[in-house]
């Protein structure tokens, strides 16, 4: 673990991988020290904002090396994520047949592969409620296309790299496209305005023709 | 609509409303957003008796014509700016009586960039995840202002006008900026933050409230390769392969892909937000 600084009022924290961040990012929500006002994690990193008049970075450096050691029990999820959400998916996405032909798989394997993996939200980021999912299946993982499309409509269920991502709004985007669910998951309106914090488990359903059907994944 | 609206003339070049922002939503890819000069916006707010973080009007270069159906009190803060109410001259940094009927313009600024305009008891735009603040960059919050718009204001005033001025500090001749180096300054060259701290940089106008871009000496990278998305914040200076940073201000992306080399200290970043483009910049150790 690398405390490194990052301006007046924010420390970034770096470990060594995705499950790290998890681990970290888990014990400081449940126990922030002293000061800490909010956590952003990222893919290698968790950023730690503070109040400068109630905390500095020597105090936050002591603190933070409590968190040191990642536990030990690989299996312990993270505080405060029980809930599973599943996400009912249509995998009719244009890029369907390029991943299947780029990954030596038939349609169906990926399909397959996709809906059988354990995902949990890495982080957010890019756009609003935009969550870099993990678990997705080794074999299934490719770079982002050499061309981003310009648009992608909301509701995409996409992979890029070691990630699942999922489109809130119409944007654009370069991953892969693998389908579309009729889900609504993020909505300014609402508290929280998505399910699909840091720390949830996520699974991928294959929805049947009337995607209207199953709406409710609960 | 009890306490009344006032109603767009002129759109200005791009603005806002703006308060202090959404803070602590960045874990699920929402930035703060909010005033850019943030120190502005809140002094505006004093002057005419609102709480600190009431919503407001950002103006980047001025250029706004606002009409007042009922007598209002309003501040002008930020950028020094030439400003009427119908054709007397008004000051800025102190509060203004506007005439039911009359109409409050901006000219542009002399100094500066962005004007800030409170109305006593603030602007009552619907708020978006707690904050009436427009995030340019993920579209959430208010619209930008356009012509024949109503701005309906709000009850949230808590005391009364008490200061009759502001004084403004003494303008600098330049704008210094203070930096603490990192979080990636080992990406680069030992001579990459030695040239950040030595050479000035100036204002492009690919700037907005996302960030500014600047112009200078390239700050090379030691080292290649990509660096996973990470936090960000604003005032970090973020270099993309072309060696140029990019100054973030409040409407920076939550997360980011190239490395940070350093970070203008938060007090500095009002200061920043007042460059406009053709402006140095001069960095400093903090």
């Amino acid at each position: 673990m690398r405390v490194l600084a990052c301006g007046s009022d924010a420390v970034l924290i770096e470990v060594d991988s995705a499950e790290q961040v998890q681990h970290l990012h888990g014990a400081l929500r449940a126990a922030p020290p002293g000061g800490v006002t909010e956590l952003v994690p990222a893919a290698r990193t968790v950023l730690v904002r503070y109040d400068p008049r109630t905390t500095d970075p020597h105090r936050l450096r002591t603190a933070l090396t409590a968190f040191a050691e990642p536990p030990r029990t690989a299996a312990l999820p993270p505080a405060g994520t029980t809930e599973t959400v599943r996400i009912p998916v249509r995998y009719d996405g244009p890029d369907l047949a390029e991943v299947a032909a780029r990954t030596g798989l038939t349609e169906r394997q990926v399909v397959e592969r996709h809906t059988a993996a354990h995902y949990r939200v890495a982080f957010c980021g890019f756009a609003p409620g935009f969550a870099y999912l993990t678990g997705l299946d080794p074999q299934l993982r490719l770079p982002r296309r050499t061309e981003p499309r310009t648009r992608v409509p909301a509701g995409t269920v996409a992979v890029a790299d070691e990630y699942t991502g999922i489109y809130p709004s119409p944007s654009p985007g370069g991953w892969h496209l693998l389908g579309t669910t009729a889900l609504t998951l993020w909505d300014p309106a609402a508290d929280p305005p998505t399910r699909l914090r840091p720390g949830t488990a996520v699974r991928f359903v294959e929805a049947q023709e009337h995607p209207g059907a199953d709406h409710d994944p609960r | 609509m009890t306490r009344g609206e006032l109603l767009v003339v002129r759109a200005g070049f791009g603005a806002t409303v703006q308060d202090l922002g959404r803070p602590g939503l960045a874990a699920l890819g929402v930035g703060r957003a909010g005033a850019a000069d943030r120190d502005a916006l809140r002094l505006a707010n004093r002057l005419v008796g609102n709480p600190e973080d009431a919503a407001g009007l950002e103006a980047p270069m001025g250029g706004l014509e606002l009409a007042f159906p009922r007598a209002a009190t309003c501040a002008l803060t930020g950028a020094d700016c030439p400003a009427w109410i119908d054709r007397r001259p008004a000051a800025t940094r102190t509060p203004l009586h506007v005439p039911a009927g009359a109409r409050l313009r901006l000219g542009t600024p002399t100094r500066g960039l962005r004007v800030y305009l409170a109305v006593r008891g603030g602007l009552d735009v619907p708020p978006v995840l707690g904050s009436r603040s427009t995030d340019t960059l993920a579209g959430i919050g208010p619209d930008r202002l356009t012509v024949g718009q109503l701005l309906p204001l709000g009850d949230a005033a808590t005391g009364w006008p008490t200061a009759d001025h502001a004084p403004r500090p003494a303008p600098a001749d330049r704008t210094v900026l203070h930096v603490l180096p990192g979080p990636r300054d080992d990406w680069f060259t030992a001579d990459a933050l030695r040239t950040l701290l030595a050479e000035p940089y100036t204002v492009t106008p690919d700037s907005d409230r996302v960030g500014m871009r600047l112009d200078g000496p390239a700050l090379e990278r030691a080292r290649t390769g990509e660096l996973p998305s990470e936090g960000m914040v604003g005032g970090a200076l973020q270099v993309p392969p072309s060696g140029r940073p990019i100054l973030f201000l409040a409407d920076h992306p939550v997360t980011g892909g190239y490395p940070v080399i350093a970070v203008v200290r938060r007090a500095d970043l009002g200061a920043a937000a007042q460059a406009r483009p053709g402006d140095t910049l001069h960095f400093r150790l903090a």
